[in-house]
């Protein structure tokens, strides 16, 4: 409960351990109203892993209903006018909803089906989870029901439509930031009351123990297949392997199975919003301290007192003060190297990477896409970088087109 | 022994129970959470609660949260609840107990909670986000500073894992009346009682409980099974009532005196 946030040699993939740590950090702080539900819930996911037909119906889902694998596609174009480095893109955003958030909603759903509830919350930030966790309630038919900052709901309303479509119940939440975090709150206090029959289907690697390892599990089939497409389309693993990070899944799941591959380097990035000042940002892991928030110990930005702190971010999928434990150890070992990218440098990307190559990337890629883009011009031409293009950016077109307007009405 | 220890033995002694008011600390100020406290003390509540404001309170409805909210917002900080609580202890006689996030103390440094906890007079902590199995180094601490280190149960928790949880608990043990969150009920679970009953018959630790807990039907119709019960929103929801119509505070803490003399009153009456 103390856990000293000192350095680790090397980092390993064998983790979490049995009580949820990644090192020091995650761990289980919730009521004790919810540990009967994560206890149930581990024992699902543990007997599910070891049951072959569980992974069999999960790759069948994935091959068929997602469209996996996602293609790695290298973007000439953008990398010439970098004029380093050799980009390539995972794309993500080609999954069925657009995002690499289906891969954890489906392997969840299909959890809860196992655990005979009946009915699944969710909280959205940009809306990605919520459609996605929606999508794999309608294929379940499971009653669901997703918690949305009210901020969020105005700048991602393309998603809400969508959720409503799909059969979900959006629930606006107005209180505190109106953003993910307060999502997080508004779906767990629902959980505290409805554990009995209900899942929550949580959309990244944050929360209690073992909602940080599931969410990376589910989300690992990204770098699995990144590593293979590599072998085959490049003749080798690449140099170099960038997301971005806000809770972190898009992040976990393509870093993971690099993590014993101390020759590739991985670089998460962090949303910079406007600036370095506590509220201009939403980069825990580069300007925060370790901390609890949301039932795990992580890196968070708190004030003095432990109370967190108001973020922001262009983007609402990168707009929040904490981040998954498993990238505070892999911050701790040195084995990621966490960097952040402002709004304007995303916006700029999402230009770049539509002009260059005909890809609408989301805000929160577009993260990714900037700082690779700034990495490649310094690199040598033989030298490959792959960056998670985690969803597609048909939600933000709308809201980029708004801020645009009212930026030009200021000059 | 804490001051809870020694208050739980001279009321089972005289065969009364405690009736257990929960205040934010600064909504909206730590003058009235005072005087609130200094009224209760004199009405003769046995144990007093302190919320201390969190940002992020998963187990609170909506009452505590605005009430946490508006404290946040009015400025309240720990050093300030810290030295109000300080004053407290000493015009009152009643032991006080800080409903506190393990992010603050975290936050603050462990071992620097307990021991600025234990110079406020502080006599007991609930930490409503440590569970079992990770509440060693906390409990170690505390035992050291003869702070009571309060436990919760729910209707969630097997019963094997409620009598474990029983067993460490020190000053009383929280039986939390429903799977929820904090806030007024008008009807409890049905079985409630014989939950209760049930994981009081199996310890020497004082069991109280709380949520939902607003009514004097309540107060009568729980109080033979347990020590002691805590009531929280229905007080909070007064002082934000309060705050809408632009109540004077001296009248609002004798609303809420009033408010609790009622609950006071359905206590049973103790053994001569």
């Amino acid at each position: 409960m103390n856990p000293s946030t000192a350095s680790e040699p090397t980092a390993s993939q064998n983790v979490p351990d049995a009580s949820g740590r990644f090192g020091p950090f995650g761990g289980r702080y919730v009521p004790e109203t919810l540990t009967y539900a994560l206890d149930q819930l581990l024992a699902a996911y543990d007997a599910a892993r070891n049951d072959p037909t569980f992974q069999a119906e999960l790759d069948g889902l994935l091959t068929h209903y997602v469209g996996r694998p996602s293609p790695l596609y290298h973007a000439q174009r953008l990398s010439q006018q970098c004029g380093g480095a050799q980009i390539w893109l995972k794309r993500e955003d080609l999954n069925h909803t657009g995002a690499h958030k289906i891969n954890n909603t489906l392997g969840q759903a299909l959890l809860t089906r196992r655990m005979g509830k009946s009915r699944v919350i969710a909280e959205t930030g940009a809306g990605q989870h919520g459609v996605a966790t929606a999508t794999a309630c309608a294929r379940f038919g499971l009653e669901c029901v997703v918690y949305m900052g009210s901020e969020d709901i105005r700048r991602q309303s393309p998603n809400v439509t969508s959720m409503r479509m799909l059969g979900a119940e959006v629930r606006p939440v107005t209180t505190g930031s109106r953003t993910l975090r307060d999502a997080i709150n508004d779906a767990m206090r629902d959980w505290m009351s409805s554990v009995e029959s209900t899942h929550y289907i949580i959309g990244s690697v944050v929360g209690p123990h073992p909602f940080p390892r599931i969410v990376r599990d589910f989300q690992s089939v990204i770098g699995c297949e990144t590593r293979e497409q590599c072998l085959r389309q490049l003749g080798r693993l690449p140099d170099r392997v960038v997301a971005c990070v806000g809770g972190g899944s898009n992040a976990a799941g393509m870093f993971y199975p690099f993590v014993d591959v101390p020759q590739v380097k991985l670089i998460g990035v962090e949303a910079g919003g406007r600036g370095s000042q506590p509220g201009d940002h939403a980069s825990p892991l580069t300007y925060g301290d370790p901390g609890i928030l949301h039932g795990s110990y992580s890196y968070v930005m708190q004030d003095a007192d432990g109370q967190t702190c108001d973020v922001h971010s262009i983007s609402a999928g990168l707009d929040y003060p904490g981040v998954g434990p498993e990238h505070s150890y892999w911050k701790a070992t040195g084995r990621v190297q966490y960097t952040t990218c402002g709004d304007q440098a995303a916006l700029d990307a999402f230009d770049s990477l539509a002009r260059s190559e005909g890809i609408l990337a989301a805000l929160e890629s577009s993260h990714a896409i900037a700082h690779t883009m700034q990495l490649a011009a310094q690199l040598p031409p033989h030298e490959a970088v792959v960056v998670c293009l985690s969803g597609r950016g048909d939600k933000d077109a709308a809201e980029i087109a708004r801020l645009r307007d009212s930026i030009a009405s200021r000059t | 022994m804490s001051a809870i220890d020694t208050r739980f033995q001279e009321m089972r002694a005289a065969g009364r129970k405690a009736l257990i008011p929960f205040i934010t600390a600064g909504d909206p100020s730590l003058t009235f959470t005072r005087a609130v406290v200094e009224e209760l003390d004199r009405r003769g509540c046995s144990l007093c609660e302190l919320g201390i404001p969190y940002s992020d309170p998963i187990a609170d409805g909506p009452v505590i949260q605005a009430s946490y909210t508006h404290a946040l917002a009015a400025g309240v900080t720990l050093s300030n609840i810290l030295a109000t609580t300080g004053d407290l202890t000493r015009s009152v006689t009643t032991p006080l107990v800080m409903m506190v996030s393990l992010a603050i103390i975290q936050r603050r440094n462990p071992s620097r909670f307990v021991s600025e906890a234990v110079q406020a007079g502080v006599s007991g902590l609930i930490i409503p986000d440590l569970l079992l199995e990770e509440a060693a180094p906390m409990a170690e601490l505390c035992r050291q500073a003869d702070l009571s280190l309060i436990r919760l149960v729910t209707p969630t928790t097997p019963r094997e894992r409620a009598i474990r949880i029983a067993e460490q608990s020190t000053g009383f043990l929280y039986y939390v009346s429903i799977a929820g969150i904090t806030g007024e009920r008008s009807e409890l679970p049905p079985d409630l009682v014989d939950n209760v009953r049930w994981v009081r018959e199996r310890t020497a630790c004082p069991v109280c409980i709380g949520f939902g807990i607003s009514q004097p039907e309540h107060v009568r119709h729980l109080a033979p099974v347990a020590d002691g019960l805590i009531v929280g929103s229905a007080i909070m929801r007064r002082v934000a009532a309060a705050r809408e119509l632009a109540t004077n505070e001296t009248q609002v803490v004798a609303e809420i005196g009033q408010y609790v003399q009622t609950l006071l009153d359905a206590l049973p009456v103790a053994k001569t």
